[in-house]
């Protein structure tokens, strides 16, 4: 049998994979598929503990992952935009040139 | 079953790392997808089938495809090419990053959380219907209120500034 720890030690792999990506690539979009990996090792983590410690609340573990996958959609939608109109407004997805608040 | 696990693990390992390390970013979305799919069958293994499809609709269905028309809408030609594609500053990135799954992993390994045995999910999409209709109302009607304001958020912002108005 699989124990809990190995759940939580991928979940942690994954998470900082990417973490990893998310600080170190120099595209938007890519930043953006790093914070993806991130939200899915923490909906990993809570799908993992409901099922190896369920509370009193049998479901409370599915409805927060259920909730979590709402969020990062709605997340997604408005990162995207955000991403397609600083591209309109700069014509790059470079974040090294995103720089005109810099001092 | 362990073997089951350890092969989605590496897929899942193996999806990530690919996904952060190549160069074309249509590829690094078929690779995220990878992940996500495999993702979804550890969710299904876990005995969570609702949220493992769930998973499949919402991520690989909709939010890769996502990915991809932003991918389609911006001109990345620029990183097909030769060019660095981290930042200069990409090592001090990847070290925080490796500090803190190395943290990460030392408390997990270090702490004494009762092993725990598998319950037999008691979980049927039926159960989760009748809980999101009624204890679960009210963040559920949140959470469809915030998907609405995100959704007319990313039409305005993604909107080209004259045509505003």
């Amino acid at each position: 049998m699989i124990p809990l720890k190995a759940y939580l030690v991928l979940s942690a792999l994954l998470f900082g994979i990417g973490l990893a990506g998310a600080l170190s690539r120099r595209n938007a979009i890519m930043v953006l598929i790093g914070i993806e990996l991130m939200l899915n090792a923490a909906n990993l983590n809570f799908i993992a503990f409901w099922r190896f410690h369920p509370g009193t609340e049998p479901l409370a573990g599915v409805m927060f992952v259920l909730f979590s996958i709402a969020i990062a959609a709605g997340e997604a939608a408005v990162g995207l935009a955000l991403i397609i109109a600083i591209y309109r407004h700069y014509k790059t997805t470079n974040l090294d040139r995103m720089d005109s608040l810099k001092g | 079953m362990q073997a089951a696990f350890f092969i989605i693990a590496a897929l899942i390992v193996i999806g990530g790392l690919a996904a952060m390390l190549v160069r074309k970013l249509v590829h690094a979305v078929l690779w995220l997808m990878v992940t996500l799919a495999s993702l979804a069958a550890l969710f299904l293994l876990l005995g969570a089938q609702f949220v493992g499809f769930a998973q499949i609709l919402v991520y690989v269905g909709a939010v890769a495809i996502l990915i991809v028309f932003a991918i389609l809408l911006t001109r990345n030609s620029e990183w097909a090419k030769a060019g660095r594609l981290a930042s200069p500053s990409w090592l001090v990135g990847v070290g925080i990053a490796g500090l803190a799954t190395g943290c990460l992993i030392a408390s997990i390994l270090a702490s004494s959380i009762p092993p725990g045995v598998p319950v037999p999910p008691a979980a049927s999409v039926a159960d989760i219907g009748q809980k999101l209709m009624t204890e679960y109302v009210l963040p559920l009607e949140a959470v469809g209120l915030l998907l609405t304001a995100a959704m007319i958020g990313a039409v305005i912002i993604a909107m080209p500034e004259d045509k505003r108005g």
